[in-house]
């Protein structure tokens, strides 16, 4: 994973809620064995929409996705984060996202930052002003152009490993011996955790 | 005394591995499902940086998503080729990664082979109390067997397939508690979509739900896997429901299920799992199950749930206004008008399968209704689609396969199919399509595909009119 400490340019006002996994990308880019080039993908049926949001002109290169709650529901791919990555978007912020979505976001160096329903309407009025946005991760805060400055907050862990682009199984490595330990104990304690093959 | 704890906390503390300040734990992962679609990167992953998979043996992989569910093998009794090369890629990339990588594969021309959540109830490989991950978001399923079971992304496979465990965050525990009898014709489809329009999409969002009650308690195995399925259509990552003699009875014997003495000290360990009495629950919901009609979708998502009975809502009937947008968008995508009556929407596609509703109880249900008739003549499209081989062999054991032919369906290979438009079976844009699966998305089933969510006997029924129906006409 690579480094990310900062992000800063023009954000889309989309604001939809419920966005969800089959939106950023329908299952039939699904194919791929590779993580690159869904991006021809990316959110496909509302791109298909003369005059949509995503494809206007000034928000051509922005990496900043403003969304409404539940941002990122339904299935589990994490091709929805490789698909945004691939098309310029670096981060969403949005009032709420689904577990699993944050969590592959997370893992891909995209941002998925919580700000209150609030600072994201004071967010898309300076966003459709063309403002420049500014997502600061190691002081944690929103800020624009405009004078905003909202706060948001973020797993300690989660921070540490964007910032420094740390390899998580890596450092899960290091526990290996905690992990061997557990092992040994349920191969003591419950041997019949091991599925019978056939 | 010790603190009661929920089931959830009970199979939580059981896998902690080490524990950070914050909280978040490393937990042991007891059993690992794969498929096809999101595993050919984590593998790669793997290949790259020169890991290993640490426990084959608590894996196994099963293909489901990407393949075609039409005939496998020709007259000769040789397999047939995927006609779409990239489709056929991705399952050649699963077949080579289990060699490389010793992993358990039930493969395409396997009976045992399915849906993975099928497969793994069926083969005795779920089991109560345990940690149980897979690349899909439907894992939530296996909840239903007293599992900790959750999707995770594909970052997370291969995090699992290195070290056979995951960093999480605590949940919040969330009770459903449904209570009393259910009227004739309404089955579990019926009450999770019932949760879920109560609850909405985002109701569970950060808990795990566990599903209580005499209802549930009453219902068997394959409803509970029902209800547990669709908990992350009510935000929630993964469900639970306390396993007891139904889950007993259901696991002893089952292949991959622990035997002799194994099992009866695995019984003795399940027996503790179920959530104390006093436990506390962050959220509590409360369902009265006689107040649950046959249910339907008329939106694009699983929350927009209204009674067989009713009507498509007018979207100024929603307080909230973002809700009333996307009423609108819904019912523009939909090609549906305010008041309509749900029993007058006419339907071309029918599907009956996905892991929500393929097993041996579904299609009996379905073939319950259809016995003796045959689909209108406006269903262009009908097709089953079993939840397995093995499920497959036991309908053809009963003569359902005959009923459903009989009726005008296709009966189809065990896969994945219409749920999700990545294999060949996709409904055609503007069509509508009364689907047994879970999620009535915008291009779900196929671009511009209309899907109704509901229950094998209100397919059925639906089947037979033409239109959505009211399964209790037919019973």
């Amino acid at each position: 994973m690579q480094a990310t400490r900062m992000i800063s340019g023009r954000a889309i006002p989309w604001g939809a809620k419920n966005i969800d996994t089959d939106i950023i990308i329908p299952a039939k880019w699904l194919k791929t064995i590779s993580r690159d080039g869904l991006g021809r993908g990316a959110f496909e049926s509302v791109r298909a929409v003369p005059g949509n949001i995503l494809d206007a002109p000034e928000n051509q290169g922005a990496p900043i996705l403003l969304a409404g709650d539940n941002f990122g529901c339904g299935s589990s791919r994490e091709h929805a984060a490789w698909a945004m990555l691939d098309m310029g978007l670096q981060a969403v912020i949005a009032p709420s996202f689904s577990d699993i979505f944050s969590g592959n976001a997370f893992k891909n160096g995209v941002l998925a930052v919580t700000l209150s329903e609030q600072d994201i309407a004071r967010l898309m009025a300076v966003a459709a002003d063309g403002a420049t946005i500014t997502i600061d991760l190691e002081n944690q805060v929103v800020t624009s152009d405009r004078q905003d400055r909202f706060a948001f907050a973020i797993d300690p862990f989660r921070k540490m490993c964007l910032m420094r682009g740390l390899d998580e199984i890596a450092l899960t490595l290091a526990e290996d011996g905690a992990i061997a330990v557990h092992e040994a104990r349920q191969a003591q304690t419950a041997p019949w955790l091991v599925p019978a093959q056939g | 005394m010790p603190k009661p704890r929920t089931l959830y906390e009970k199979i939580w503390d059981a896998h902690v591995v080490a524990r950070r300040e914050d909280g978040t734990c490393l937990i042991f992962i007891d059993r690992h499902l794969v498929h096809e679609v999101t595993s050919p990167q984590a593998f790669a992953g793997l290949a790259a940086n020169g890991r290993q998979v640490r426990r084959p043996d608590l894996t196994l992989a099963v293909p489901d998503h990407n393949l075609p569910t039409t005939a496998r093998l020709d007259a000769a009794g040789q397999p047939i080729p995927i006609a779409d090369a990239e489709s056929a890629a991705q399952l050649a990339a699963l077949e080579a990664n289990v060699r490389a990588f010793g992993v358990p594969y039930i493969g395409a021309h396997d009976v045992r082979q399915g849906i993975v959540h099928v497969v793994g109830p069926e083969q005795g490989f779920t089991l109560p109390g345990t940690t149980l991950v897979c690349g899909d978001s439907h894992t939530a399923a296996h909840g239903a067997l007293g599992a900790l079971a959750f999707g995770i992304g594909t970052s997370e496979v291969e995090h699992v397939l290195a070290t056979q465990t995951l960093w999480l965050a605590p949940s919040k525990a969330m009770a459903v508690v449904v209570e009393g009898a259910l009227a004739p014709g309404v089955t579990a489809k019926d009450v999770i979509l019932h949760i879920i329009g109560r609850i909405g999409t985002a109701g569970g969002t950060g808990h795990v739900i566990e599903f209580m009650g005499s209802t549930i308690r009453s219902m068997g195995m394959e409803e509970r896997l029902t209800i547990s399925n669709m908990a992350i259509e009510g935000g929630a990552r993964a469900g639970l429901i306390a396993p007891d003699a139904v889950t007993f009875t259901y696991l002893q014997g089952r292949p991959m299920a622990p035997k002799g003495t194994d099992w009866d000290a695995a019984l003795r360990h399940w027996q503790s799992l179920p959530t104390d009495a006093d436990a506390v629950f962050d959220r509590r919901v409360e369902i009265n199950a006689p107040d649950i009609a046959p249910s339907v979708t008329w939106g694009t998502s699983p929350e927009d749930v209204v009674s067989i009975t009713g009507h498509v809502p007018a979207p100024e009937s929603f307080a909230d206004p973002a809700k009333q947008d996307a009423a609108r968008a819904s019912l523009a995508y939909m090609g549906l008008e305010a008041g309509t009556a749900m029993q007058d929407i006419a339907i071309e596609n029918i599907f009956i399968g996905s892991c929500t509703n393929s097993r041996i109880e579904d299609l009996r249900a379905a073939a319950a209704i259809l016995r003796g008739r045959r689909k209108a003549a406006n269903v262009r499209w009908a097709i089953v689609v079993p939840g397995s081989g093995l499920v497959k062999a036991q309908a053809e054991a009963e003569g359902l396969d005959r009923i459903f032919t009989d009726a005008g369906f296709e009966w189809r290979e065990p896969g994945c199919s219409a749920c999700l438009g990545m294999n060949p079976d996709k409904v055609p844009t503007g069509e509508r399509c009364a689907s047994t699966s879970n999620r009535n998305f915008v291009g779900r089933q196929g671009p511009g595909s209309r899907t109704h969510l509901l229950s094998p006997a209100m397919a059925a029924a639906a089947a037979v009119r033409g239109r959505l129906a009211d399964v209790r006409e037919y019973l």
